[in-house]
């Protein structure tokens, strides 16, 4: 780790106008991966710019949302009762993602924006598109079971590594933006860009601009959500695949669901596909087996991780009826 | 409370103890520690350095300090083979703090360190010159060094060094090293390949064959402490020249200390290691380059040196379990009885170093076949050293042996304890010996009784759980008694007890409480009287703690020392003494005294003996006894682990539900130290069993995961309820009737994980570690 300035920021407004003051600045949040990243010499900021004084505070919207400050910590947001009454799979995610002294740090901003595993991506020993555009990918060739099979490109096939984001796209999440230029929000779902040609611009964010909140809108359905995470052990380690999800049921038919998959995509994954094949169709297996398909015809999988295709089919299946039959039986989990 | 307060002698004062005597001969005593009911020997003693560890007060290898002590940083090569042909340190040199770069242009000259099993000296893991030339041998070579005045300077200070490479073609890829793979000279010292009969023939002639392949991966060390150490040159008397001043975190202090002195060609008197605790050694705390280069880079920059290695420097510069690709063959008459057993294959090795993973051991021993083939060969790769993990060779030599039991079980429709007890054998079937102590069955027997195996279903997928798939299964541990050559020990009395001294080495299994324990047994004293000393090369005797082999050699040699202190003892005594006239052989050692055997009337008490004497302390010392056991028996432990596994019919995922192990290791003698050994191992077993596997990259032979995030080993939540226990049946012909406890643990899980996945969904996975993806 090379040496670097540090400042705190007392809010966002501040921490904007410091960055725009230094040379290769970065907000540090929790750290949790920043400093890990510094001291792999991934990651060679002149400037820390601490983030974690401004608001970590979770209220309640008028419409029974909740906006979360960036600053919350990942176990306050866990622990906070009403996102475990209103949005339980958000709870869920979070506490199945790191360890506790991790999410005692890590900070929601933070965990939005916290960058891919990839080995190759945090060896400098090795070639990597995102860390150094043009050079090359060698998890392409190499080991890549953690990898994704969606919105891939011949660049990168790097997943995105959060579990957190994976429910929040699960819920229409908004992000909340200020910079240099005034505020702005985004969809969660529009927050992180496909690898393309540019593998090292991960996210819809401007250059000094940072998330000051994530919005969480009101969603009834959300009540019974759930989140499930398959990984090679059974706590600290990455998504093998994970799913988000959560239905509606209007009788027979399925009135509304929301689906999203972590460890398969380069930005956390809305099964749009899926979503629309379900949407007003019968809740029958075939109508599952159609929706699911529908999502895995998108897959690019390569030789190290094909298996993930048949195992985000089977997890899909079973978390989707799990829900289905939970909702018939009066929606208690 | 202290920490003695569990287990200690108590209120009934030991029996006394006679001097042990020739427990190597056939026809020789048993050593009588190793008798049922002795008081101490047994008791589950707590840490008696457990309070120390807790707080903070131990002191280890990296948190020693030197008056003016630099702090180290590696560059590490990131080619596997080839030449450097520049290395730009100007920014390095220029930075603050900064007080030597060193690199192969101006290392002093080393001479080659020998190898561990090459040379009766080495503690090496290989012998290439060590940042003397330009080649680079292995992807992670250490190719810089740098000291500055704090750990983050010189960290910087490596990261903006700058290397060129001149690559050359490697052998990185085992897929193809193993085509060409070649018999080594030799596997631990016996041949790499053992014929009883013509196994090939039998085989083909059988009534029912298994014959199968299986692989298990690389494993890389991961001790909870990483490799540090913290030495200065000093100068201890006037005109003796320096002395090298090592605190090291080591497990073989003394082969250290001479392999040391062969590289920098000055005496072994002048090299003083002590490692007084260790945080895990595994085999893996021995001699790599990182303790030749601190040493040397000292003395180029005339200052103390602290140099810890980071994570990913244990990976690169500490070698680990070997891949390995192995064969076995049965084939069997339909009653069961292995007509023909083959276990060959291959595994990963250097042309510098000399550890074919010794898969095969196991088989040497476990059961009856009319035709046996042995063999290893070796596929030399451009990687770093190989080296000893936890009871190499057994550890993944038993996943493909009784995975392969297993296999043959199920075609025969026989149970798989059944078909194990059909071939036990009378005697050891290559070595032909007679076994010291074999209570397999035994603890067979109690373990599937406490286990509930008759609860298993005999057809795979029988039992379900919601999504949960449930099976048992099962497998053979074993591990083989040794004691090395070179222990000795040293007693020194003083009225208020004994001191006991000895170069052997605690690396948190509990040596230093256990043997405190056995010295109180021994010598008539309560365990608050004896201080046990060790983990200093300048203390009696070399014991290497490895090979499972330490608690008997530190025995042997205990047991030596007793003798001679006896005689020391009596040759104070004069004519008035109830003791005169008695010889060693008559004597016992009770009561913080010793006394004529069978006559309470004639006794002294050391404090007497001394005061009678006017002297204030006696010492004696002496080498062990040669250990004539090895060549007169088969000596091995023997277990068998129980595993209950649940495999997710929807995801493929695998839990183990409980595991038990039941081991035949002859005496225990501290039941809560050696619990910790066995479940330690189990766990261990369980990770190579389930999650454990470096990732090296076949093009670049660089490991990928270098670090407790990427590299997989269980985390609370994959870890059961582990229940052990034991025959205590005591080994006749051994120290203490005991056997080591270190290793064993990790044999036999493996395949009794496997065994247990294919009871529970009917998948036979024949590759390690059992992903998930493996059970789709």
């Amino acid at each position: 780790m090379r040496a670097f300035d540090y400042h705190q920021a007392a809010d966002g407004t501040q921490a904007i106008e410091q960055a725009v003051r230094c040379q290769q600045a970065e907000y540090l949040g929790g750290g949790t991966n920043l400093v890990d990243l510094m001291r792999e010499t991934v990651e060679r900021p002149r400037t820390l710019i601490d983030v974690t004084r401004l608001s970590r505070d979770i209220t309640d919207t008028d419409g029974g949302g909740l906006i979360i400050g960036a600053a919350a910590t990942n176990a306050a947001l866990a622990g906070d009762a009403r996102v475990r009454r209103r949005y339980p799979l958000l709870a869920r995610a979070i506490l199945s993602g790191a360890s506790a002294q991790i999410r005692n740090m890590a900070t929601v901003g933070g965990n939005l924006l916290q960058r891919t595993r990839c080995a190759y991506f945090y060896d400098t020993a090795t070639r990597c598109n995102k860390r150094e555009p043009g050079a090359g990918c060698d998890a392409l060739e190499g080991f890549h079971r953690y990898h994704a099979i969606f919105g891939t490109s011949s660049s990168c096939i790097a997943t995105h590594p959060s579990d957190m984001a994976v429910a929040l796209v699960a819920l229409d999440a908004r992000v909340h933006l200020r910079g240099p230029a005034g505020d702005r929000q985004l969809a969660i779902t529009e927050l992180h860009r496909e690898p393309g040609e540019r593998p090292d611009l991960e996210t819809e964010l401007q250059p000094e601009e940072l998330i000051v909140a994530v919005e969480v809108p009101p969603l009834a359905m959300a009540v019974h959500s759930q989140y499930r995470k398959v990984r090679d052990r059974a706590s600290y380690a990455f998504a093998l695949v994970s799913v988000a999800s959560m239905v509606e049921l209007d009788g027979d038919i399925i009135a509304d669901t929301r689906l999203a998959l972590g460890g398969v995509g380069t930005k956390p994954w809305r099964a749009w596909q899926a979503e629309a094949a379900l949407r007003g169709q019968p809740a029958t297996a075939a109508t599952l087996a159609a929706a699911v398909d529908a999502e895995l015809a998108a897959a690019r999988p390569l030789p190290g991780n094909t298996f993930k295709v048949e195992l985000a089919r089977r997890l899909m299946i079973a978390e989707l009826s799990q829900r289905l039959s939970d909702a018939r039986n009066g929606g208690d989990a | 409370m202290s920490a003695l307060d569990t287990g200690r002698s108590g209120d009934t004062q030991p029996a006394g103890v006679a001097l042990a005597g020739d427990y190597w001969r056939p026809e020789g005593r048993p050593d009588p520690l190793g008798e049922k009911g002795r008081s101490g020997i047994g008791a589950p003693l707590s840490r008696v350095d457990g309070a120390d560890k807790v707080t903070g007060g131990a002191r280890f290898a990296g948190e020693f300090r030197f008056d003016g002590m630099l702090y180290a940083a590696l560059v590490c090569s990131t080619i596997a083979n080839g030449r450097i042909v520049g290395i730009d340190t100007r920014d390095a040199e220029s930075l603050d703090g900064v007080a030597l770069v060193m690199t192969h242009q101006n290392a002093p000259r080393l001479n080659t360190p020998p190898v561990f099993l090459r040379a009766p000296n080495g503690a090496a893991g290989d012998d290439h010159p060590i940042m003397q030339t330009d080649r680079v041998h292995w992807n992670g070579q250490p190719v810089a060094l740098v000291l500055a005045e704090t750990q983050e300077q010189a960290d910087a200070a490596a990261e903006s060094i700058r290397v060129d490479y001149a690559a050359e073609p490697a052998m990185t890829d085992f897929a193809i090293a193993k085509t060409q793979a070649r018999q080594p000279d030799n596997v631990l010292g016996g041949p790499a390949e053992i014929r009883v009969g013509d196994a090939d023939s039998a085989l083909a002639a059988a009534a029912y064959r298994v014959d199968a392949t299986y692989t298990t991966p690389r494993h890389n060390h991961n001790a909870i402490e990483p490799h540090a150490l913290t030495l200065a040159w000093v100068n201890e008397a006037e005109g003796e020249g320096e002395t090298l001043r090592i605190h090291d975190a080591s497990q073989c202090v003394d082969l250290a200390v001479a392999s040391l002195a062969e590289v920098f060609g000055i005496d072994i008197s002048r090299i003083h290691i002590t490692s007084p605790f260790v945080g895990g050694g595994f085999g893996g705390k021995t001699l790599w380059q990182h303790q030749i280069l601190a040493a040397a880079a000292a003395k180029l920059a005339g200052r103390p040196v602290r140099l810890a290695l980071s994570r990913e420097g244990v990976y690169r510069l500490v070698g680990g379990r070997a891949c390995t690709e192995q064969r076995v063959a049965l084939g069997a008459d339909d009653r069961g009885r292995l007509q023909a057993l083959i276990h060959s294959g291959v595994a990963a090795m250097t042309r510098h170093n000399n550890l074919p993973e010794p898969f095969f051991q196991a088989t040497k021993c476990l059961y009856a076949a009319d035709h046996i083939r042995l063999s290893i060969d070796v596929a030399d790769m451009h990687m770093l050293a190989n080296t000893f993990m936890r009871a190499p060779g057994e550890s993944v030599g038993t996943f493909a042996l009784e995975s392969a039991l297993d296999e043959l079980a199920d075609q025969l429709g026989m149970d798989p304890l059944e078909l194990r007890a059909r071939n036990e054998p009378e005697r050891d079937p290559t070595s032909g010996l007679a076994f010291s102590s074999r209570q397999l069955l035994e603890a067979a027997r109690a373990g599937a009784e406490r286990f509930g195996w008759s609860e298993r279903s005999a057809t795979p997928a029988g039992r379900h759980d919601g999504e949960w798939q449930i099976g048992m299964g099962c497998a053979t541990a074993t591990y083989p008694y040794m004691r090395m050559p070179g222990a000795a020990a040293s007693i020194t009395l003083t009225p208020d007890g004994a001191t006991v001294g000895i170069a052997a080495h605690e690396m948190g299994m509990g040596t230093a409480t256990v043997q405190t324990q056995v010295a109180a047994a021994r010598l008539g004293l309560p365990v608050e009287k004896i201080a046990f000393r060790y983990g200093d090369s300048r203390l009696a005797g070399s014991v290497l703690a490895g090979g499972s082999q330490q608690t008997a050699a530190i025995g042997g040699a205990v047991i030596a020392a007793q003798r001679a202190l006896v005689a020391e003892l009596l040759s104070l005594v004069d004519e008035h003494s109830p003791l005169s006239g008695l010889s060693p052989d008559e004597i016992e050692c009770r009561d913080e005294g010793i006394g004529a055997i069978g006559d309470g009337s004639r006794f002294e008490s050391y404090r007497q003996i001394l005061a009678s004497a006017g002297r204030s302390e006696l010492s004696a010392e002496a080498n062990a006894a040669e250990s004539q056991e090895l060549g007169n028996w088969s000596m091995h432990s023997f277990g068998t682990i129980f595993c209950e596994a649940g495999v997710s019919a929807v995801t493929g995922e695998v839990r183990v539900r409980r595991l038990l192990g039941s081991f035949d290791c002859g005496r225990i003698l501290n039941a809560k130290t050696a619990a910790s050994q066995f479940r330690g191992g189990m766990i261990m077993g369980l990770g190579m069993a389930l999650m454990e596997e470096t990732l090296f990259d076949a093009r670049s032979g660089r490991v990928m995961n270098p670090s407790l995030a990427d590299y997989h080993v269980p985390v609370q939540m994959d870890v059961p309820e582990i229940e052990v226990m034991w025959t205590d049946i005591p080994d006749p012909h051994t120290p203490m009737g005991s056997h080591g406890v270190g290793e064993i643990g990790i044999t036999g899980v493996g395949a009794a994980v496997a065994n247990a996945v294919y009871n529970a969904c009917g998948k036979r996975v024949r590759d390690l570690p059992i992903t998930l993806d493996r059970l789709l």
